[in-house]
Formats: structure tokens, sequence, C-alpha cells
């Protein structure tokens, strides 16, 4: 999995309710969700997200197991999480649903163009190359199939 | 020599592993998305090996036609299924299991952070977001990646008003939000002795709070007693000597009431340091302080008093609504002016009613204080119940009086 995009950067410890507030959850519309995506956090941020990497400080999506969360970055057309650390459900999930999330310490401007290879284990931004944590097999598997609904779709 | 969770799920920590799934619960908002992804799936057919639950604890009842909508859809097909199922009113997922489901050694998954409470019984129970409970349902196995553990060693008794609440707040204080990220608390030591299932229940619950993927108590003679009443034979657990990441060592004497300030769980300070802040709400109950025992001592604080500010209480449970019918807890309860809301998680998550407005400022038993979560606007203070009664009384944070 490779890709790249302009980076958005945020503080660490952005909570799940930060990235998608419960009063957005009722509903299986997504688009919604991508609408409010951070919204208590920056009203002006979802618009900046349409191919995005965003690098984030430690502990990214802390807090609830709403798989709202990961999926409403995925839709508001944002190509990667990057942080040096992730809150545990949180990155199942993201998995889970497809959005690409890596454990780097990369650090980069905000708007500077950042580069990804997953399956080479880099990330890159400025010149500057950094190493990822790699994810396990099984976390590999999933998100190549483009997350666990079509892993065990075709699993069956 | 190993953790209990490397016991439980049978491999070191570090090692990735498949297991099967004792039981598996998910409630009526992580319901929706996984039946979603279980049916996309091409799922029609349900773990028979895994005992699965369905339980609507998060918007009871329904506040509109949408939830109303989303929730018949989600109770049509538990009916349809095998799972069993608790409708609105029936109380919160995780209280649910803990009253006589979850037992010792068993590995159980929620379809909820908050899963991490059933830890309490020297299970390994952890949250899952909806598309792994779908999973789930489908095979009855999940991967884990076995955590390291944090030990953390309770020594003394409680003085004071300090309760499990603050020793919680202590510890989630003292490791961060994310002090255990990837990893599993033990809660071990002399101390854990005085401690009743009720409190054990608060200390796994604050674990997520920490980031921790569980936070388990060894059962023992109170985990054994409180199972047989309920009509189980199980054995107590017992702790090895074994490898912990980090170690904390608390002395449960050194603890005092604290509040978490907003919008971090872990920035505590001891109430009296905010005494005086006034209150526009307070709230009692939640899956971490919505028990018996908590409506108990909050009605013992506010009986034959009336509280000062709104104050809106609610059980954890249909069970422990109705013990307090009968023991009269209830009609102290509202005798001191506080209302009284369906079993469930009542404001906590910001979804109904008893939210905040813009400004507000509420004083809240349960484990989060997000930015907005309970209202846009709105602030939340995290404490115990008994500090929570004593500022109801004042109608500010009040620093509780030793009973």
């Amino acid at each position: 999995m490779q890709g790249e995009g302009h980076a958005v950067c945020l503080p660490a410890d952005i909570d799940t309710d930060l990235i998608i507030a419960g009063r957005y959850l009722r509903t299986r519309d997504r688009s919604l969700w991508a609408a409010h995506v951070f919204e208590d956090l920056d009203p002006a941020l979802a618009a900046r997200l349409k191919g995005a990497v965003i690098v984030a400080g430690k502990n990214f999506g802390c807090g609830s197991s709403r798989e709202q969360a990961p999926i409403a970055i995925r839709e508001a057309g944002v190509a990667a999480v990057i942080a040096p650390s992730f809150a545990r459900i949180f990155f199942r999930n993201a998995v889970n649903i497809g959005l690409p999330l890596i454990e780097s310490n990369l650090s980069c401007e905000e708007g500077n163009s950042v580069r990804f290879n997953v399956a080479e284990g880099w990330v890159e931004s400025g010149g500057k190359r950094c190493g990822i944590r790699p994810l396990s097999p099984r976390m590999r598997e999933i998100l190549a199939a483009g997350g666990l609904v079509e892993y065990w779709r075709g699993h069956q | 020599m190993s953790t209990l969770s490397e016991r439980i799920l049978g491999a070191s920590a570090g090692e990735y592993v498949d297991r099967n799934v004792d039981r598996a619960y998910a409630h009526d908002g992580t319901g929706v998305l996984a039946l979603e992804a279980w049916k996309n799936m091409s799922g029609s057919r349900l773990a028979k090996a895994t005992e699965l639950y369905l339980q609507f604890d998060h918007i009871v009842p329904a506040n509109n036609s949408t939830t109303a909508t989303l929730q018949h859809e989600l109770r049509a097909f538990a009916r349809s299924s095998f799972m069993h199922f608790s409708d609105i009113g029936g109380g919160i997922c995780h209280q649910l299991m803990s009253e006589g489901v979850v037992l010792p050694g068993e590995i159980v998954v929620g379809a909820d952070s908050h899963s991490v409470t059933l830890g309490a019984f020297g299970a390994f129970a952890t949250g899952v977001g909806a598309t792994d409970m779908a999973a789930i349902w489908l095979t009855g196995e999940t991967w884990f990646r076995v955590p390291e553990s944090v030990g953390i060693h309770l020594s003394g008794r409680f003085t004071g008003a300090a309760e499990a609440k603050d020793l919680a707040l202590t510890y989630v204080g003292k490791l961060g939000t994310d002090g255990a990220t990837y990893q599993a608390l033990e809660f071990v030591g002399e101390g854990m002795r005085h401690l009743s299932m009720d409190e054990r229940l608060v200390l796994s619950n604050l674990s997520v709070e920490a980031g921790a993927k569980a936070g388990l108590c060894y059962a023992d003679d109170i985990t054994v007693r409180y199972l047989r009443e309920r009509g189980h034979a199980v054995s107590a657990q017992f702790p090895e000597p074994c490898t912990y990441a980090q170690e904390l060592e608390i002395d449960l004497s050194d603890v005092v009431p604290l509040v978490a300030v907003p919008p971090r769980v872990d920035m505590v300070k001891p109430v009296h340091e905010l005494e005086g802040l006034p209150l526009d709400q307070v709230f009692v109950g939640t899956c971490t302080n919505g028990r018996y025992s908590d409506l108990a001592r909050f009605a013992r604080i506010v009986k034959g008093r009336k509280v000062a500010v709104r104050t809106i209480v609610i059980p954890a449970s249909a069970e422990i609504l109705e013990k307090t019918i009968r023991s009269g807890v209830l009609a102290d309860i509202i005798g001191a002016g506080c209302t009284i809301g369906t079993p469930g998680c009542g404001p906590c998550i910001g979804y109904h009613m008893g939210v905040l407005g813009e400004g507000e400022v509420c004083l809240s038993t349960a484990n989060r204080n997000f930015k907005n979560r309970m209202g846009v606007g709105g602030e939340i203070y995290l404490s115990s119940v008994v500090t929570a009664a004593a500022s109801a009384l004042e109608g500010e944070i009040t620093a509780p009086e030793v009973v």
C-alpha cells in the first residue's frame, strides 16, 4: 500500500469524540460523518482533508469504539494517518474499514507533501525518510483485502 | 510464569493468536454497523460456540424516529436470531454482563470500549468496533496480540471519603491517557482484599482511559462468593510471579477524593482545589458508578435534604432500579429532589436526555470528560459518588465529608 498527499498536522491525544461527535452517530449516512469530521476540533478542517495525509501526535483515536471515527476520516478523502501511536480499538477499526494507519515518528509542516509506502516500510516528507512500525501479518492481509468485510467475504 | 492475560490467552506477551470468544456483546450504537458489516460479509450464519448478546442501552428509549427505526431493525434481527437480547430499560451492556454472566478465565469481547469492565471477574475482557464484532458473529473467533501487563500493586485500605473511583482516577492520572496503550492492567496486592465486586468493576472500567486493552482482577473469595450468589460455582485464580512491563504501587490510605478536569481523564486534582466551582447539573450513574452500592451511598448523603442543582440519577440496570425501589433508596433520592432516568447510559455520550447547554457545567460519576461530549459547549468534571452527592447538595463542587 502506497500513496501521497498534503500533510494536515494534528496534536496528540485526538479522541474519537473530536473525530466525530456523538450527536452525529445515529445514522448510516457516511457522507454526514465525513461532513462533520473533526468539527469540534476545527470546523474548517473537513474541507481540507481531500487527498490529505494526517500527521498527528501520539495516542490518536483514544476513547470510544465508534467505528464511525475512522470511517469519517476515510470518507473525507484522507489517504492515511501517520502518528507515533494509536489507541488500540481505533487501530483495529481503521484497518478493518480499510484506512491505512502508519506508526511513525515523522515530523513535518502543515501542507507539505507526504509520501508513504507501507510494503517497503517508510514515510517521507521534505526529503526526510522515516521508518515505520510494521503491521502484523493479519492486519496486512485485512488491509490488502480492503477491510475486514472484504477479507471475510473472500474467506467464506 | 505468566500474567493473567497470558494464562487466559494461552500465549506469551507479544504473540498474535486467534481465539474463540466465549461471550460477545454489542449495543444499540455499535450493533447497527455490526449488523450491516455482518450482512456484507455475506453472513447468514451466526457462530454457535459463542454466546452472543445484544443490549439496548445507549439511546433508551429512542429519542427520535431515525434512532427508533435503526433500533427497530436491530431488534427484529436480534429476535430472529438466537442472540440474548435486552431491550430498552434492561440496563447497560457491561452491567448486565456483570450480573452473573461473565465468569473467571473467559475471553469476553464487547463492541464498546468500556468492555474492559468485565476484567473485574478475572476474565480477559476487551473492546472492539462494529466490524470486528460482525466477524465474531460470523466465526466466533477473533485475533489478539497478547498484551504486556502493567502491575498495579494495591496495599492498605481507604481512609476518609476516598473510594474506588478516586483510586481509579489516581492510576489514570499517574499512567496518563496512553500510559498503558496496547497493554493490560492487572490489579494485585493485599489491598484487593478490601475491594468489593462493585469497587473492582470501577477499577477495571477506567482501564481504557489509560489506553489499556484490558484491566484484570484475579478471581478470589469475593469473586467466588458474588458468583455463587448468582448460581455459579467457580474457582479462585492465584497470581504467579511474572514480569510486568510497568509497575505502580498505590497505598489505598494515600488516595484522596479527586476530580478529573475537562477535557482529559488524566487531568486529576484533589477535590479541595476545585471547591466552590458552580454546577448546573450533577449526574450519577453509568457503567462506572450506577450500581446499587453507588446509589445507596448517594442516598445516604442526600436523604432528608434537598439538592441545590438539577441532579439526574440513572441506575445501571433494571435489577438495580428494582432493588433501589424495594430498599427505599429510590424514594430517598427522589425525596431529595433528584430525577431518575431509564436504566442505560443516560447523557454520558451526549445523545439525549440530560445533555448540557452551552456554558453549562456538569459533575458526573462517568468515565469520560472529553470536549462537547455531553453537549456542545458543556463541560464535564468527573468524580466519585460521594463527591457528587456532597456537590449536588451545595450546587458547587464540594469535598465529601467522611460518613
